[in-house]
């Protein structure tokens, strides 16, 4: 079936009325994603894309059963958004909004530890289970319902995955976009022990790319979980520059993991079968699922 | 964004960080008043360039000579220093090759120096928090000491409940081997850099080195600060501080259309939306046997108008010989890509091959665009088809 979304989902939209929730709440809608209505802080009371407007998520959640939050709302705003989902007890939030403030997200995390909501994103294309709920901002139309269970850093990466594994043949039981923000919610484990979990998830593709230690975490992961589920890497930015971004106290916390390199060796040490290219995720999935690699 | 060092010890100072007295200065005439004013035995004259190691680094018109930091016994000897430093090209191991032109002088106050000591802090990624970063071995390459001797490095991180506690700073200090008045000295350096790197969003404030005088005080020699862009919003008063003789003029102007670009050395310039994918269309150039010309990043849901800024800095760019725009749309939408390449390549005019690959939301009106544009554009299906095609593209014209 799928992971942590499913036709049954109810899902409210944070941002509600703005020019980016409105778009995508259309699209979600038009997917048959069951949307319940939307935040918007002083437009309580009125009816938007047909369905009802709430000043706060804490109505919303009173007026009616809700499994998951997504947020549009602009940066500045965006982590108290979250903040609100959590004091709200929205299971599932799932921030899509780009360009928070990091100690913004340092402060939200810590809240969101002491809870029992998961939080995907920020800066994420979001969720999809093809065919049954759609919670972001990916095209919909690309998926095809299937095994592949997709978690990736990258939004539109994702997408080539999905394309990728669609122009094959097979398709995806759920992609997560797990988002590029330094400080987030759900990390590559988190995902990964759920699709490891899921019957109906049969094998994994999951992208990476430098910076942080996550992919390493990721590899410790499958290695010890003992999955026979195949899974599929791709780590992005080998030929970046390396010290563009983050300084090099950076790379002091982590003691050189950073690196395409590093991060390629930790997966295949895993058995992970590392795509070199990232215009071949599909078929080495293919090729690996008849055997032939 | 960064600043230069005299800027980060301005804002430091504020918060009560201990800095030596300093002028920052533009001419060897201003050097020698500075000099005079600052008096003293002898003063520090300090290259001020958005990169570290100057003091070990050296001048691109004397490869032998002296490095970015250089002592002045008299105030014309600072005179001299200015005058040899002003203009001239700085090369550190963090520079590169083509260095950078130093502009401003920093005239600080001479010190003494018992100990060096290394203190940071920024977001670790893995706890959510910020990590405090110290060292016994200050005033060296901190990358240095963490490969070579990784037990000298200390991490302490901070509970945002909290914040930082005094205890904390006062346990750092005795793993710092400090005694006396210096623990208690360490502990307002500690709550500086802290409240610093809280009030004004900082991605890292660094002081390399901490330095531990003869009589116990601590002093702040060097002083590193940048900020998290996506806070800028919230403190105008810091892009005063920017200097833009520091940034890449293409990241420049692309900075100031909100968009993440970072100019590189090859000719296939790229236009891509996401981070992710902007690396992985660079790396599959790379596989195809050439270099990209930049990480552009177009980002999610970006207007016509900023779309076309992107794909103008792409084509300014004399090195570019070809250019790969690979865009797979979900909250960006093909028809405005296409729109902002038609109205951005008729207005700049369209010198270079040209691999649009389209796919996503709205793609069958992007590629419609493109076909009626009366453009000399190669259209592709898939990435590995798209950097096959400019790759291809670009060598045919070489040849040609």
């Amino acid at each position: 079936m799928s992971i942590l979304v499913h036709s049954d989902t109810r899902v409210l939209t944070q941002g509600f009325t703005g020019a980016q929730g409105t778009f995508h709440s259309e699209q979600a809608l038009a997917y048959g994603t069951k949307l319940v209505g939307g935040v918007t802080p002083g437009r309580g009371g009125e009816t938007h894309l047909g369905l009802p407007v709430f000043d706060t998520v804490a109505q919303a959640c009173a007026a009616t059963r809700v499994d998951a939050s997504v947020i549009y709302v602009p940066p500045a705003g965006a982590a108290d958004a979250i903040l609100e989902a959590i004091a709200a007890g929205v299971p599932l939030i799932v921030c899509i909004t780009e360009g928070i403030p990091v100690l913004d997200m340092v402060r939200v995390q810590q809240v969101l530890h002491r809870s029992e909501s998961l939080l995907i994103g920020p800066n994420c294309p979001g969720i999809i289970t093809p065919g049954e709920c759609k919670i972001g901002i990916m095209p919909g139309a690309i998926h095809r319902p299937g095994k592949v269970g997709i978690v990736s850093r990258s939004g539109t990466l994702t997408y080539e995955a999905v394309a990728q594994t669609s122009a094959v043949g097979l398709g995806q039981s759920t992609c997560v976009g797990i988002g590029g923000d330094p400080v987030k919610g759900m990390d590559f484990i988190d995902v990964l022990e759920r699709f490891i979990a899921d019957p109906d998830t049969d094998s994994i593709i999951m992208i990476g790319e430098i910076g942080g230690t996550s992919e390493i975490e990721a590899a410790t992961l499958i290695r010890d979980s003992g999955t026979r589920k195949p899974v599929v890497g791709f780590i992005a930015g080998a030929t970046a520059p390396p010290g563009r971004r983050m300084g090099h106290a950076g790379a002091v916390i982590t003691g050189g993991h950073e690196t395409a390199a590093a991060k390629i060796e930790a997966l295949r040490d895993a058995g992970i079968h590392v795509s070199a290219s990232p215009a071949l995720l599909g078929q080495t999935l293919l090729d690996v699922l008849s055997g032939r690699a | 964004m960064n600043i230069h060092e005299y800027q980060a010890k301005t804002l430091l100072k504020g918060f009560g960080m201990p800095v030596l007295d300093g002028r920052v200065v533009r001419s060897p005439d201003e050097a020698l008043v500075a000099a005079r004013a600052i008096g003293g035995p002898l003063v520090v004259v300090k290259a001020q360039i958005h990169a570290g190691g100057r003091g070990a680094g050296h001048f691109a018109d004397d490869p032998g000579g002296k490095g970015g930091v250089r002592l002045a016994r008299t105030p014309d000897d600072a005179r001299q220093a200015a005058i040899a430093m002003l203009d001239s090209t700085l090369i550190t191991r963090q520079t590169g090759p083509a260095g950078r032109i130093v502009r401003r002088l920093y005239i600080e106050a001479g010190c003494e120096i018992a100990r060096e000591l290394y203190l940071s802090l920024l977001v670790d990624r893995a706890t959510g928090r910020i990590v405090i970063v110290a060292s016994q071995d200050g005033g060296m390459a901190i990358e240095d000491v963490a490969a070579a001797t990784p037990e000298r490095i200390l991490k302490e991180s901070i509970d945002p409940a909290t914040g930082l506690s005094d205890y904390q700073a006062r346990t750092l200090a005795a793993r710092l081997d400090l005694h006396g008045r210096s623990i208690r000295a360490f502990t307002t350096v500690l709550r500086a850099a802290y409240e610093a790197f809280v009030a004004l969003d900082a991605a890292i404030v660094e002081i390399n080195p901490l330095v531990v005088t003869g009589s116990g005080d601590l002093v702040a020699l060097d002083a590193k600060m940048s900020f998290d862009d996506n806070a800028l919003f919230r403190h105008p008063e810091l892009e005063e501080l920017r200097d833009e003789n520091e940034e890449d003029p293409r990241e420049r102007e692309a900075a100031r259309h909100g968009l993440a670009y970072v100019g590189l050395d090859g000719t296939i310039g790229c236009m891509v939306n996401g981070a992710g994918l902007a690396m992985a269309t660079m790396d599959i150039i790379k596989m195809e046997g050439e270099e990209p010309a930049n990480f552009l990043d177009v980002g999610g849901g970006a207007s016509r108008e900023r779309v076309a800024a992107a794909f103008r800095i792409v084509l300014s760019d004399q090195k570019v010989r070809g250019i790969l725009v690979n865009i797979f749309g979900g909250i960006m939408r093909c028809d405005i890509i296409a729109e902002a390449i038609v109205a951005a390549s008729h207005e700049t005019g369209l010198r270079v091959p040209l691999v649009v690959r389209l796919a996503g939301t709205n793609v069958e009106r992007g590629e419609e665009i493109l076909s009626r544009s009366g453009l000399k554009i190669i259209p592709a299906s898939d990435l590995g088809d798209a950097a096959r095609k400019i790759v291809a593209a670009v060598r045919a014209e070489g040849v040609a």
